[in-house]
């Protein structure tokens, strides 16, 4: 009989987990609160940097893990401990006992609506940068103009943001942002599109290749400031106040469609799970690795690991090794080694 | 001395070593948050006199770090507090202007 292991989270980290354990020998059981896997990926469009379908990606993961139990529309009521190993019960009525749990609960994508001064769902014109991944799925979106002349994109939406709770860099807005806004450009040839940022941090493979793009190719050009605040004309068309920090000068631009990048806050069921199997919490408000360098996918409690978003943010890459390092540490937990 | 019919102008480029920060200095200790700025420039953005006569906090604080005299830039705050509402990092500028102001008198 193959042992089981208890994945909390069926996006793209539980997914690379379980054919890991798959293959490694073992049952995972993969626990999904929504009714499919793939989480935040399988909501986007194209991923950088390759522009892959993160569409095709999600389903290739999924047909490796059909081995798997995989319960969609499920959460995690209690975690109770046993002498050896938990005891998971979950909501649809089955209890599970195994000795090694992985946590992949992942982020949440920061609520535009509490930054105000943004104008989310108060305007017509703002959406968010999973909105707009929306539309790029070919789901219509009233709120954006048939044929914008201008289109502006804020960085740092509840990202590196005391007074919304959240002072880290959510790491992916800033590439995600130059990539929309060239997908925008091929959308949309004629308009003029603005980035407006306050440090552009574009870490990864090939992400600078893309802002050379963006600027080279498509004309983005990139403001050094944070929008302060948005109004709305009398003809409906978006008001931005930012400073030109470059110049020196309070800067105003009239926009058709605003798009904010709504950066990553960590999930509120992960504290819920903390709670329930006594794990610690980090400063950030994510979960607390054993170490963060040498020990990220590990816990303060024997047995129970971590891969993904639920520790920090992290690119789609980072959490797919994440997860397959998960799943060898669980290997050798269970082996004893 | 003789006289080739040109002179010198002054450079403006910034010299950091010669800096004099004292008044930056003083406001931290008054102020400690003056020191989490970023340069982002929501103030500024969001100041109601700054387009008229120029005041822009970030560049109060970037003075200050420079060894720079800020005061003229100071005389164009009307004390609205709305760059309080929009900084990111939470610093209580209105209370950092006034403290500003303590230090110039």
């Amino acid at each position: 009989m193959k042992e089981n292991v208890v994945i909390i989270g069926g996006g793209v980290a539980g997914m690379e987990a379980a054919r890991q354990l798959l293959f490694l020998g073992y049952n995972p059981i993969v626990v999904e609160q929504q009714d499919h896997l793939g989480g935040h990926v399988s909501q986007w469009n194209r991923l950088f940097p390759d522009m892959a379908s993160a569409q095709d990606l999600v389903r290739h993961m999924g047909e490796e893990i059909v081995d798997a139990n995989i319960f969609l529309e499920t959460k995690v009521n209690f975690i109770n401990r046993l002498r050896e190993g938990y005891l998971v019960m979950l909501s649809n009525g089955v209890s599970v006992a195994c000795r090694a749990i992985l946590i992949a609960s992942g982020f949440r994508l920061f609520d535009a609506t509490r930054k105000e001064e943004y104008g989310y769902g108060v305007y017509d014109h703002v959406i968010t940068n999973a909105d707009l991944e929306n539309w790029f799925n070919g789901n219509a979106d009233s709120r954006i103009p048939a044929a914008p002349k201008s289109v502006g994109f804020v960085h740092c939406v509840g990202s590196r943001d005391l007074k919304a709770g959240n002072s880290q860099c959510s790491k992916v807005c800033c590439m995600t942002a130059v990539k929309q806004a060239i997908e925008m450009k091929e959308h949309f040839p004629d308009a003029r599109i603005y980035c407006f940022y306050m440090d552009l941090r574009l870490f990864g493979k090939k992400y600078e290749d893309f802002y050379i793009n963006a600027q080279q190719e498509h004309g983005v050009q990139f403001i050094r400031g944070r929008i302060s605040e948005v109004g709305e004309t009398l003809d409906g068309r978006l008001q931005v106040k930012a400073e030109d920090t470059l110049s020196g000068k309070p800067l105003r631009a009239q926009l058709d469609l605003l798009v904010l990048m709504a950066g990553m806050v960590c999930n509120p069921d992960a504290a819920e799970l903390a709670r329930m199997a006594r794990l610690e919490v980090d400063s950030d408000g994510f979960l607390r690795s054993a170490d963060n360098i040498a020990g990220i996918v590990g816990s303060n409690r024997p047995g129970i690991f971590y891969a993904g978003a639920c520790t920090g943010t992290k690119t789609v890459p980072e959490t797919l090794a994440e997860a397959r390092s998960a799943a060898l540490d669980i290997h050798r937990f269970i082996q004893g080694k | 001395m003789t006289d080739f019919g040109f002179t010198l102008s002054r450079s403006s480029a910034l010299d950091l070593t010669k800096a004099d920060t004292r008044l930056y200095e003083r406001l931290c200790s008054l102020s400690p948050d003056a020191r989490t700025c970023m340069g982002c420039g929501s103030c500024s953005a969001t100041c109601t006199a700054g387009p008229y006569n120029g005041m822009s906090l970030r560049k109060v604080i970037l003075g200050l770090q420079r060894g720079q005299d800020v005061r003229p830039m100071l005389k164009g705050c009307m004390l609205c507090g709305k760059c309080t509402m929009v900084c990111p990092r939470g610093i209580n500028t209105r209370q950092l202007i006034l403290n500003l102001c303590r230090i110039y008198d």
